[in-house]
């Protein structure tokens, strides 16, 4: 049987007045392996300012993956501008439920900059149901050892560097010590 | 149990199965091609349910083939590993094809490439992969001995490291092995490694 089961969180940092850049919503995966060198990569880009990763079962990942980024597509052709990430969510909510009773076995987290560079976090359970947070979320096998260490490490207002070493710190030491995540992670910044 | 394992070295890929058709206890026969040859550049080394596998490797044969006539050029290797995922992802909730598969191909853009499928469709692009108990010991050995842009002298010395291994670890070892190999020259059978001969019973 191969789960190949990930673990993720995205962290949030909060629009800071003084700073006029965009403040960076950082989000890192682990992935992790059954003996064997397979790679869950289910990662979406899908606009230049959100996007979205999947741990759970590595078959739904991709196919949602797939399914994600086809409306995705689409909702650009037809509307020509990028989806914001709130909207996705809905989106990715809205398709997970669809499958209410024979559900994707996939936990999303969301992480994208949405009007005026309002940085937006969310995650999901398998059948759509949205957690909204202002600091951080977290999905995956690690998921317990995940919310401590974030809650431990997580400070409001960082610059984006240092979110990025808070957000990697508390991926790693978590998946350390899971027996289904780990062999690193993967930090993206929007 | 079944074997099958493959790994992608410099400008070739190889596919090795086991050969043995077994029905609960019993050996039906120890020369089964386990191998399917999907187009000129395109090999499917599948491992499962029996009549599932011998099934769905030939339809997928058949889609890679009328996808040629109908458009007039080939599938490439990524293309046809998605499209068998597609349709083992399609049949999952319905009713599921029982096949792991390990899809190598070579095209002239990319080189020679290797797809790992498992039965519930979770499809990955990996240089080594194997399926089975003897998974267990082909993927150990690969692990040591693997390394990128192998000579087809090294790699066919590693899928003898592995076949050595397999056979003398594990309990119900299948006694034969088929390698076939496809590079720029095309997908073709490279050889045998038996130790039971029943080449005189013919194959179906």
């Amino acid at each position: 049987m191969f789960i190949s089961l990930s673990t993720m969180e995205a962290l949030w940092w909060p629009w800071s007045e003084r700073i006029a850049s965009p403040s960076p919503v950082t989000a890192a995966s682990a992935f992790s392996f059954r003996p064997s060198p397979l790679i869950s990569r289910e990662f979406t880009r899908s606009t230049k300012r959100s996007s979205s990763a999947l741990s759970g079962l590595a078959t739904d990942a991709q196919t949602l993956y797939q399914r994600l980024v086809f409306r995705h597509k689409l909702y650009q052709l037809r509307e020509e501008r990028n989806m914001k990430p709130e909207t996705f969510a809905s989106l990715v909510s809205a398709i997970l439920y669809e499958k209410r009773f024979g559900p994707y076995f996939c936990q999303p987290v969301i992480a994208g900059l949405g009007d005026d560079n309002k940085p937006f976090i969310c995650t999901m359970d398998s059948i759509g149901a949205k957690e909204l947070a202002k600091d951080f979320v977290v999905a995956g096998t690690a998921s317990e050892s995940l919310y401590g260490a974030c809650e431990a490490m997580f400070k409001p207002d960082m610059e984006a560097e240092e979110l990025f070493e808070t957000i990697s710190q508390a991926l790693l030491s978590s998946v350390d010590r899971d027996c289904l995540s780990g062999w690193g992670g993967h930090v993206y910044v929007v | 149990m079944e074997c099958v394992f493959g790994l992608v070295g410099k400008g070739f890929a190889l596919v090795v199965a086991d050969a043995s058709a077994v029905h609960s206890i019993l050996l039906h026969k120890s020369n089964e091609d386990k191998i399917m040859i999907l187009d000129s550049h395109k090999l499917m080394g599948a491992s499962g349910e029996a009549g599932d596998r011998a099934q769905f490797t030939e339809y997928i044969q058949k889609n890679v083939a009328l996808y040629q006539f109908r458009n007039g050029i080939p599938l490439t290797t990524a293309a046809a590993a998605n499209f068998t995922r597609g349709e083992l992802a399609t049949a999952l909730r319905k009713s599921p094809y029982f096949v792991n598969i390990i899809l190598a191909g070579y095209d002239k853009e990319t080189g020679p490439s290797l797809y790992y499928i498992d039965y519930i469709a979770s499809m990955h692009k990996v240089d080594k992969a194997a399926f089975g108990y003897g998974s267990y010991f082909s993927l150990a050995m690969m692990d040591r001995h693997y390394h990128s842009n192998m000579t087809l002298e090294e790699a066919i010395d590693l899928v003898d490291k592995c076949i050595i291994e397999i056979r003398s670890r594990l309990v119900v070892a299948p006694p034969n092995f088929i390698i076939k190999i496809v590079d720029q020259d095309g997908a073709r059978e490279y050889g045998w490694r038996k130790s039971i001969n029943d080449d005189h019973i013919s194959a179906a």
